[in-house]
Formats: structure tokens, C-alpha cells, sequence
């Protein structure tokens, strides 16, 4: 297997007492989606962070592209795009001027930008609108934008921190489009969230909860694996009332409601289903439905954490 | 190169989108030097004063008439009685009062010394030292006088006594016009609030919006990043020190004896290390309101202690010592030599030689402090 594409060692960042990221280690293969999931303050921003060369790691080692962040930082910096949680190009700019900006910015000859600018635009959808300034566009398309200024110099990896963050659906949705087609040309995209159904893009995942990685691989392996007892989605009546009683049996392990229904974890699929029938049935709940359903990331992702609370080893995530 | 470039076409840009900062760059230097030409000036004339005859004789009359004639003074009022001076000493009416003693007249007829009494408001020292001054050589010169008279009506008409006269020439400044002194000093505090300013709150900027993050991610070294902020300014400070000139020497009428090449040279040396030390500001301030303060906390030593308008001769030896690290102090020299001496390069050396190892030294420090990092 070829290099992969990031590679990170125990890396940790602690601001005074509070340790942002924890020792965390994975590897990210060349030309994959790899999704970094947690909650704001779980420690995603600051690995990103620290792996683009913004903050400096308090120990731990990591590579990306085959550079070593401590190292060789402007080697790094090369071969990266990235684009911030906050929009962070010149508002008073237009667009046109931040593609020039940041092609400058990067070394593009006049030739190899007058190359690019065409298909930034392309990418962000802003043909015709080169002379708006930045600061008037609505957020999908800054975004959009933001993208297309951290490909500009066609890096072989990008971060996106949060490129989603504020906006709405449907442009999130053509957002992973874009994404997708990065991925199709080879590039690797580094991308965190905290929409767990964006993770369903993701080639690869990791799930971080205070500084720390607790489950990771494939959407698929992680709904398959993680979770090893059925879920059962169960549809009845007065669902408040029905998970309060639930919750109090020894047989059920773990509960959350879902809409309009509940997700009740049991240790066997038939046995859970008549007992959940027996148990509503006597507090006069009708039982309209109870289904094996594969687990959800959100599923998976309550469960890794309540299973940490468990241990005692997680703390509280920041807000 | 190309980095460097980009950014300062991007500064460029973004200031000629800023509706604000235009008139501040360019109509402020000149509203701030009419201003200050104005309001810095030192000369007393015209002195509030009020004048007390008690004795109301012939030779209190001439005496006060002379005072009076002498332009320095302005008489507000011609009290009867002592008493009545006092209000207009306590409310700032008058800052200096005569007052000619009854038989004040008599005694020098009788060949007695006679004596007038002068008070002076003291609370503003200045006016009441120059107005004493002023008051007292008026004495001086009656009394002189006197003597002169009686001496020729002892002795007869003949050759008078001789004197020792001292005759004085001032050179460069003929008026002793304070404003000569002040203005070319302007033109120094101008240029510093203006570029340490500008340099701090660019940078500053830059992080608030969230843009330098955009920037440290780039292949930029800091070295590129520093000098494609900073050369704009460069160049805006010397803009504003023209207007300046402009403004001193078409307006006022301050002198320009020396070479415009070396003065804009000097200005040069001076804002290596104004805009260093708007770069030092940068790295210790996160958010613009900060970056404010710290400049307000640098520029008030830069003119007290650079001589701006108490000569660093006068202070005590330790304030000099520390003053040796204050780039105005070379600056305000340089300038003034420039523009009212003439002085050229032989005299000038020592000052763009302490300029350009002290802006060295500052900008040293700062671009050390400066890090392409967010924490």
C-alpha cells in the first residue's frame, strides 16, 4: 500500500490545564473522504489545526503529504488547501481579486492563475459574478468559494473544517457534491462535522469525544461493528411514557427516541420484540411496529460515548 | 517576490474600498499640522495684565506708559485700590498685575530709591516667568534712565557713561518664533501615530476577521507577509510627510534651508522605526481596541522624552539615558536641522546612523516576536 496521505502519532494539544486533543493516532489513505465527527469542543478543530501548521502540537508527531508538521511546516503548507471554520476571505475584496490574492499568495505564475481562475469559478458556481464583492455573497456561496481559493494551487490534500457550518440543506448537499469531486480527481480531503449524516459521504470516519478518538472505520463497519446487539425501532403509542418504562427494565440496554418512534438496543431480536409487546401491552401502549433496523452513526455515536461515561474515561465534551 | 507583491496590491485595494480610512490617511496630516501650528506655540504676547497707580503722579504715569506701550501687555482694567486686584489674578482675568506704590514719585524726586510691585499669576509659569521678565527689563530700563538724566544734570551735557551693551543675533530663528521649533516636530508626530497605527491595526485586522489564518496557511514566510504589509505604509508615510512639508512651508512659512532628498530620507529612517514598532504592537494585541491602547501607551513617552517641546537638556540624567533609546529624540533633531539650520549629511550622520541601528533593533525584535502561528 503507498504512503498514506496523513499520518498522525499521539498527537496532543493542551491549552494550559485542558487537553484539547488527546493522544489521538490514525492514517488517512491518499484520495479517500476521511470524516473527523464530534461534538463542538471535542478536539477537531485543534487537530486540523495543528496539522495545517496553525498551532504547534504539545506532543506526538504527525505527517501529511509525507512531511513532517514540525519539521518541514512550509513543505506542508505546499501541499494543503484549507479552508477555516469561519469564512475567512477578504470581504472587502472581490471575488475575482481573492482568487488573484490567494494565487499570488501561492506562487501561480500570471499563466497558471489566468488557468485556474475559469474553474474556481466553475467550482463555486460564481460565473459572471467575478466583480461582487465577497462580503455580499450569501454564505452557501462564500463557502463555495472558500473552496475553491484552498484548491486553487491543486493541492494533493485538503482540510475543511466544518465547511458546511450555517447553511442550508440544499447547499450542503451540492457542498459534498464538490467534495466528491475532489475525491474523484485523487485529492484528499480531510473534512470534519458534526452532522452525523454527513458522515454517510465519508469514506472513512472517526468519531471524537473530548480530545479523544473512540470508534473509527467505514460508515458501514461502524454501524456493523460497534453495535453488536439488535436495535429495534419501535413504533407505539404516548413514545414519552413508553420510553420511561422501558428505560427501567433490566433486559433493555440502551434506549434513545427517534422522531416519532423509539430505538430500544436488547440482547435477542425476538425475545425483545414480545417482551417490549408484554411490557407496553400491560400499561395499555399499543405496540404498532418493532423492527430490526441497522444503527444509525447516531446510534453508534451515543453508544460509544454513554459507553465511555460508563468506564468513567470520557469527560464532559465542551460546548 | 510575487507573494510580496500580491499583498501589497491587496492592501492597496482594500484601502481604496475603505471609505473611512481615505480621508484619514490624507485629510487628517494636514488638518492635524494646521491645528497643531496653530495651538503649539509658545510665543507670549499681549500678557492679560492690569496696572494699579496709586501714586498718581507724573512719574508713575510715564512709567506705566511704557508699560503699557511695550505690546506685551494688554491692560484689562485700571483698579483704585490694591484690593481690587485679587479678583482678576483668582479668576484668570489678568495674569500679572503693576502696581506703582504711592509716593513713588516723590521718592525719586528726593533721589530715593523707589520701587513698583509686580504680581504674577504662577499657576501658569510660563506666561508669568516671561511676563515678569518682561516687566522687569521695563524697570530696568527706566531706571537707567533716570540715572542717565541726573548724571547729565550734575555734570552738564557731555559724553555719556559708557556701557557694556550686550548685542544679540539670533541666528536661524531672527523672531525666536516658537512655532519654527514646533512645527518641523509636527511633521515627526504626524508620521509616527500615522504609521504605527496603520501597521498595528493592519495586522491586527487581519486577525479579527479571521483572515490571517487564511494567510499562515499559505507558503508566505513571515519575512514576505511583514513586508508586503508594511511597504504600503511605507509609502503612505511618505505621502503624508510631503502634505505635511507642503502644508509648514507654503502656509506657515517655515523655512525648508536644508535638502528635501535628506529630509525625506530621514523620514525613511523614522519610520523604520514608527512601523517596527507598529509590528511589535501587532504581535501583543489580539483585538484592534488592544492594539489602540498599546500605541497610546508608546507614542506619549516617544514625545515627551524625544523633546518635542521640553528640550531633553533639561531633563535629569537618568530620563536622558533613557532617552537615547527614543527614535524621536534623533528625528526631532534631524528635522529641525533640516529644515531651520540647513544642516546637511557632515551634520546630521550621528541621527540617521541612531536611526537606522535603533529601527534595526526594533524591527529585529519584532519580526522575532512575530510567528506565522495562531497561539
Amino acid at each position: 500500500m503507498a504512503e498514506p496521505a496523513i499520518e498522525v502519532r499521539s498527537l496532543t494539544k493542551r491549552f494550559g490545564d485542558f487537553v484539547a486533543v488527546d493522544a489521538v493516532s490514525f492514517e488517512v489513505e491518499r484520495g479517500r473522504i476521511f470524516g473527523f465527527l464530534g461534538a463542538n469542543g471535542a478536539g477537531k478543530s485543534t487537530t486540523i489545526r495543528m496539522l495545517c501548521g496553525l498551532l504547534d502540537p504539545t506532543s506526538g508527531a504527525a505527517t501529511v503529504g509525507g512531511h513532517d508538521i514540525r519539521r518541514e511546516p512550509e513543505r506542508v503548507k505546499r501541499a494543503i488547501g484549507y479552508m477555516s471554520q469561519r469564512f475567512s476571505l477578504y470581504g472587502d475584496l472581490t471575488v475575482a481579486e481573492n482568487i488573484g490574492f490567494f494565487g499570488g499568495a501561492y506562487g501561480l505564475s500570471r499563466r497558471a492563475l489566468a488557468e485556474r481562475l475559469p474553474w474556481v469559478l466553475g467550482l463555486a458556481g460564481l460565473v459572471g459574478r467575478e466583480r461582487s464583492l465577497t462580503r455580499t455573497l450569501s454564505v452557501g456561496w462564500k463557502q463555495r468559494l472558500a473552496l475553491g481559493c484552498a484548491v486553487l494551487h491543486e493541492p494533493r490534500i485538503v482540510f475543511l473544517d466544518e465547511p458546511t457550518g450555517g447553511v442550508d440543506p440544499a447547499s450542503r448537499r451540492r457542498f459534498w457534491e464538490l467534495i466528491n469531486g475532489l475525491s474523484e480527481r485523487g485529492i484528499t480531503v480531510f473534512v470534519t462535522t458534526h452532522y452525523l449524516d454527513e458522515a454517510e459521504y465519508c469514506n472513512d470516519i472517526r468519531l471524537i469525544h473530548a480530545g479523544r478518538i473512540v470508534a473509527g472505520g467505514s460508515p458501514r463497519e461502524l454501524k456493523t461493528s460497534v453495535i453488536r446487539n439488535p436495535i429495534l425501532e419501535v413504533a407505539c403509542d404516548r413514545i414519552v411514557e413508553a420510553l420511561e418504562i422501558l428505560q427501567k427494565e433490566p433486559w433493555v440496554l440502551e434506549t434513545s427516541i427517534f422522531g416519532m418512534s423509539l430505538h430500544i438496543s436488547v440482547e435477542d431480536e425476538e425475545e425483545g420484540r414480545r417482551l417490549i409487546a408484554a411490557r407496553l401491552g400491560r400499561e395499555g401502549i399499543a405496540v404498532h411496529r418493532a423492527d430490526r433496523i441497522m444503527p444509525s452513526l447516531e446510534d453508534v455515536f451515543i453508544h460509544k460515548i454513554e459507553e465511555q461515561a460508563g468506564t468513567g474515561e470520557a469527560g464532559e465534551a465542551r460546548p | 517576490m510575487r507573494a510580496v507583491l500580491s499583498i501589497v496590491w491587496k492592501e492597496f485595494v482594500q484601502l481604496r474600498r475603505d471609505p473611512r480610512l481615505f480621508p484619514v490617511l490624507f485629510v487628517s496630516p494636514v488638518l492635524q499640522i494646521l491645528l497643531l501650528g496653530y495651538a503649539a506655540n509658545l510665543d507670549v504676547r499681549e500678557i492679560p495684565s492690569v496696572v494699579c497707580d496709586l501714586d498718581r503722579s507724573a512719574a508713575s504715569r510715564a512709567f506705566l506708559d511704557e508699560f503699557v506701550n511695550s505690546g506685551y501687555f494688554t491692560v484689562r482694567a485700571r483698579p483704585e485700590r490694591m484690593a481690587d486686584i485679587d479678583p482678576y489674578i483668582d479668576g484668570g482675568r489678568a495674569a500679572l498685575a503693576v502696581v506703582v506704590p504711592r509716593g513713588f514719585g516723590d521718592k525719586l524726586a528726593g533721589s530715593k530709591p523707589a520701587s513698583v510691585l509686580i504680581i504674577a499669576d504662577g499657576s501658569e509659569s510660563q506666561t508669568a516667568t516671561i511676563g515678569v521678565n518682561y516687566a522687569t527689563s521695563i524697570a530696568n530700563r527706566r531706571a537707567q534712565r533716570i540715572v542717565f538724566d541726573r548724571l547729565e544734570r550734575v555734570r552738564g551735557p557731555g559724553p555719556k557713561p559708557a556701557l557694556v551693551k550686550a548685542e544679540v543675533r539670533v541666528w536661524y530663528n531672527p523672531e525666536l518664533r516658537s512655532r519654527n521649533f514646533m512645527i518641523p516636530a509636527i511633521l515627526g508626530l504626524v508620521l509616527m501615530i500615522m504609521t504605527i497605527t496603520l501597521a498595528s491595526m493592519g495586522i491586527v485586522r487581519e486577525k479579527e476577521a479571521g483572515t490571517m489564518e487564511q494567510l499562515i496557511v499559505t507558503p508566505i514566510r513571515p519575512y514576505q507577509l511583514i513586508a508586503g504589509k508594511l511597504l504600503p505604509f511605507t509609502l503612505i508615510g511618505l505621502v503624508e510627510a510631503g502634505f505635511v512639508i507642503a502644508v509648514a512651508r507654503l502656509w506657515f512659512g517655515t523655512p525648508l534651508r536644508g535638502s528635501l532628498a535628506l529630509l525625506f530620507l530621514m523620514c525613511l529612517a523614522f519610520m523604520l522605526n514608527t512601523l517596527a514598532m507598529g509590528l511589535f504592537v501587532s504581535t501583543v494585541s489580539r483585538s484592534q481596541q488592544q492594539a489602540m491602547f498599546t500605541t497610546i501607551f508608546l507614542v506619549m513617552p516617544m514625545i515627551l522624552l524625544g523633546g518635542f517641546v521640553f528640550p531633553v537638556e533639561n531633563m535629569p540624567p537618568l530620563f536622558q539615558l533613557v532617552s537615547r533609546a527614543v527614535p524621536t529624540r534623533y528625528f526631532f533633531v534631524a528635522i529641525r536641522g533640516i529644515m531651520l539650520r540647513g544642516a546637511g549629511w557632515p551634520e546630521l550622520w550621528p541621527q540617521a546612523a541612531a536611526l537606522l541601528i535603533l529601527g534595526t533593533a526594533l524591527f529585529a525584535l519584532s519580526v522575532l516576536r512575530f510567528r506565522k502561528k495562531l497561539d
